[in-house]
């Protein structure tokens, strides 16, 4: 029987003890004696979210086919189990040896979204390594951070070793390499660093210098280290298809977000949209082969013996053979007792067809991102969707029997008006109104129920809107009341349904997302006084965060609803995610006067992703 | 047709929750390729169903659980199968074919085998001015043999007082353990703590926390006025 880090006692007083565990199926199991290197790879939640997480089974899957290496998993403590260990001083461990993260050669923690950054305070803290890179010794891990948010790592910079930008699949296998020849020579934490900052991908923080103008802005990013390059571009698979998935996924056996088998179709996004940092910095986008996907189809349902299997990507209905796919799943699995679950696919008669077959039309909902309650606006944002794609797609779904439709909306966004924001009212009303001129009384099951939901718009790095002045919470709050008013006003509003997110926490969220190195000390300041687990409303303290900011001497506004010039240095420019600087200016520029881009299919913007070589840029081009 | 399945949860399993543990076999049932029936509907679920939820903590080496499958299935290489694709803690004992008019595991529990010992590391806490383990274990089989053995127990209209003597079956000791079988499922059920409480109640005292590992060791049926295990009622059992 495998030890565990915890006692019973403290196993049987808190919730879920099988968070803490491991011993899942497909767990891998090696004697940590038997390897060079021990590898911690942590999502900075708690296990529930973090083992939702596809990423993670791909590297934990990946790194563990290397016979020298060893990858074990860590996930947040839950707020229960977080004051035992402190004053327990137990330190925090892997799931599958159960012992000491501190004890591993790195730490890997994956940085999906910018609320989780207090957590990796504490995953640093309760593994017992000191919190600014600066003070490690040689006796504990290299922190490396990686995923969606290390395109802006500044605001981490102090408290990681070392970022990889990009894509894990390319040059993780040097980084361990480099790693496992430094050791064995005895070379030195600084030693290792060294060689890492010559990797292409690897960004290590320390061997880069910061100046600021007086304004705050930044006068000069420069390398201090003769091995430290200027840019780092991102990593990224070219050809998908010659890069291994997973094929024993992790089945955990608590009730997780995803528990289902993910089958990942495809990288990036054709679309554009200009808020979006996912459809930018994973360009160009790359599909993965039909026979690939249908024989990991297969393995992966068998492997872990889910009741589901998802297709994931940023916009299924752009896979090309979308429909044999799908045809594919139907025809293998349906009937053996397995769902079949389709994300992401725009409304029209093909998807509501294959719909009606997967689930059960009175059950689900018809789900639209608008993304803006205006076409002007829509236009704006680069988001293809127009008022008549809506209306034709939801007419359709009515007469297949679906009654329930979830709207998306952002507020907020640059440009945005009064209509613009009652808009988001006036379209799900036409909604609601399609329902009842389409579907006579006798036929109708019962209401319609339109939910729109909106949420607050962020600016992120490498979009277009990276220069945009964000909203205050204030007048975030108002746009919300604004909509909220318009729904009252509407005949059909007992059909109607508006929520909106919390105002608090993105304002923060836009600090994170664009902030510099300077914003470290605010995140160390108010983790020091209890913040954690900002992502969950129930732990969410927002005066904390504000004391933080006074105490730091550092402004939110600076940050966040300032307005930056076109020739400003942004703290993430010496990135390069293939999208050129040029061409967000250019996107911009053309967003402020309402023209659209089309997609990558119809016409390259040249972007500069094209440089990548892969996917959509040479598709049609052999 | 109808298979009654054995299997024991032991060590790390005994932290996986009744739920949960459904969940794990739905899966090792498509992991293991077992050609079982499913529900008709739109989201059509496994006929598959458990005799007693065993609470988190306990371990078990008797758990039950009964499944419709196809007459096609293998029964002979089912056990197996199904073994290979085991977490770690979790074993399947046996794989039993039933008569079609058997009664349904959740439904015949009548009564289950508990054993009850120390937990490592707990054995100075709950040994108190006992001499050892035996000593121990010897009194509480004393307390068993009381005429009656009355648990007050908080209820929601207040307290309640109830008599367990009738509703254990069987109680027996040795030298680290004390080991009985009690009434169980759905006409009267009791848990193995709460005589440990009636004897806790006994001595004026508070029953140390986490002291007590308990096992559970087979879930029986009552047959012709007999207890017999759930698995004997299968086919093949000698």
């Amino acid at each position: 029987m495998r030890k565990l880090a915890l006692p019973d006692e403290i196993l049987l007083s808190i919730q879920q003890p099988a968070r803490y565990i491991g011993g899942e199926v497909n767990m891998c199991v090696k004697d940590p004696e038997s390897v060079d290197i021990r590898f911690a790879m942590c999502f900075p939640d708690v296990y529930d979210i973090g083992m939702s997480h596809l990423g993670i089974q791909i590297l934990y899957s990946m790194f563990n086919s290397r016979e020298d290496t060893y990858c074990e998993r860590v996930y947040s403590p839950w707020m229960d189990l977080d004051p035992i260990m402190r004053s327990q001083k137990i330190p925090l461990f892997a799931l599958e040896s159960q012992d000491p993260v501190k004890d591993f050669d790195f730490l890997g923690i994956t940085l999906q979204y910018e609320m989780c950054y207090t957590n990796v305070l504490q995953i640093l803290e309760l593994s017992q390594i000191p919190l600014h890179a600066a003070e490690r010794d040689e006796t504990v891990p290299i922190v490396i951070g990686g995923g969606p948010c290390a395109y802006n790592p500044e605001p981490l910079a102090d408290f990681f070793d070392l970022f990889y930008i990009g894509e894990g699949e390319t040059v993780y296998h040097q980084l361990l390499d480099r790693y496992k020849e430094n050791k064995k020579a005895n070379g030195t934490r600084k030693q290792f660093l060294e060689l890492a900052a010559e990797i292409p991908g690897i960004y290590v923080p320390s061997f880069y210098d910061v100046e600021y103008h007086p304004d705050g802005t930044i006068k000069r990013f420069s390398p201090n280290h003769p091995n430290a390059k200027k840019t780092i571009t991102k990593e990224l698979v070219a050809d998908l298809d010659q890069a291994d998935y997973i094929e024993k996924p992790l089945v955990p056996y608590i009730k997780v977000t995803q528990d289902r088998v993910v089958l990942e179709i495809m990288r990036g996004c054709i679309r554009g949209c200009r808020f979006c940092q996912a459809g930018n910095v994973y360009r160009p986008m790359r599909e993965k082969g039909l026979d690939y996907l249908k024989d990991y189809a297969v393995k992966l349902l068998k492997s872990t013996g889910h009741e589901e299997i998802s297709l994931s990507s940023l916009s299924s209905s752009d896979y090309s053979q979308l429909e044999e796919l799908i045809q594919f799943l139907i025809a293998e699995f349906k009937g053996k007792g397995v769902n079949i679950s389709l994300p992401s696919l725009r409304i029209d008669a093909f998807s509501l067809d294959v719909m009606s077959k997967v689930q059960d039309v009175k059950k689900s909902s018809l789900t639209f991102a608008p993304e803006a309650g205006s076409q002007r606006l829509r236009d704006v944002i680069n988001k293809g969707l127009t008022e008549e794609d809506i209306l034709t797609g939801a007419a359709q779904a009515f007469h297949g029997g679906w009654n329930r439709v979830k709207l998306y909306f952002m507020l907020g966004l640059p440009t945005e008006t009064k209509e613009d924001m009652e808009g988001i009212a006036l379209l799900s009303e036409k909604i609601a109104e399609t329902y009842y001129d389409e579907i006579p009384k006798e036929q109708r099951h019962g209401k319609v129920q339109v939910v729109a939901s909106s949420s607050f718009f962020v600016p992120k790095p490498f979009t277009p809107f990276q220069w945009a002045k964000m909203c205050t919470k204030e007048e975030f709050i108002e746009r919300a009341n604004i909509v909220r008013q318009k729904f009252r006003e509407m005949l059909n509003r007992k059909s109607l349904k508006y929520n909106w997110h919390e105002a608090e926490l993105t304002v923060l969220e836009g600090v994170l997302a664009r902030g510099d190195r300077r914003v470290g000390a605010v995140i160390e300041e108010a983790y020091r006084n209890g913040a954690c687990f900002d992502s969950w409303s129930e732990y969410f303290n927002n005066d904390i965060w504000m004391k933080a900011f006074e105490t730091c001497g550092i402004s939110v506004d600076f940050y966040t609803t300032r307005e930056r010039n076109l020739e400003e240095i942004f703290p993430w420019d010496f990135i390069d995610p293939g999208v050129s600087k040029d061409f967000l200016k250019r996107q911009w520029i053309q967003a402020m006067e309402g023209q659209v881009t089309p997609n990558c299919r119809m016409q390259c913007a040249g972007c500069g992703a094209m440089k990548f070589k892969g996917g959509v840029c040479c598709e049609g081009k052999n | 047709m109808k298979v009654r399945i054995k299997f024991s949860k032991e060590g790390n399993a005994k932290f996986i929750g009744h739920l949960d543990v459904m969940r794990y076999f739905q899966k090792v049932m498509r992991r293991a390729e077992i050609s079982i029936c499913y529900s008709g509907g739109f989201s059509p679920h496994q006929i598959m169903s458990f005799a007693a939820p065993l609470g988190v903590g306990i371990t078990s080496c008797g758990e039950y659980f009964d499944i419709e499958v196809e007459d096609s299935e293998n029964l002979s290489t089912m056990k197996e199968r199904m073994n290979q694709t085991m977490a770690e803690g979790f074993h399947i004992e046996s794989c039993r074919r039933l008569p079609d008019s058997a009664g349904n595991a959740m439904s015949i529990v009548a009564a289950a085998r508990y054993t009850i010992s120390f937990r490592s590391g707990y054995e100075q806490t709950a040994l108190e001015d006992f001499k050892d383990t035996e000593q121990w274990m010897k009194e509480l089989e004393k307390f068993y043999q009381n005429e009656s053995i009355i648990i007050t127990k908080k209820t929601k209209k207040g307290m309640k007082e109830l008599d367990l003597k009738p509703l254990i079956y069987e109680f027996s000791s040795d030298k680290t353990s004390a080991c009985m079988v009690i009434s169980t499922g759905s006409a009267e059920n009791i848990k193995p703590e709460l005589i440990l409480d009636a004897y806790y109640q006994h001595l004026k005292k508070e029953r140390p926390a986490f002291a007590f590992q308990i096992q559970r060791e087979e879930v029986y049926a009552l047959k012709d006025g007999r207890l017999v295990s759930l698995e004997a009622l299968g086919e093949g059992y000698e």
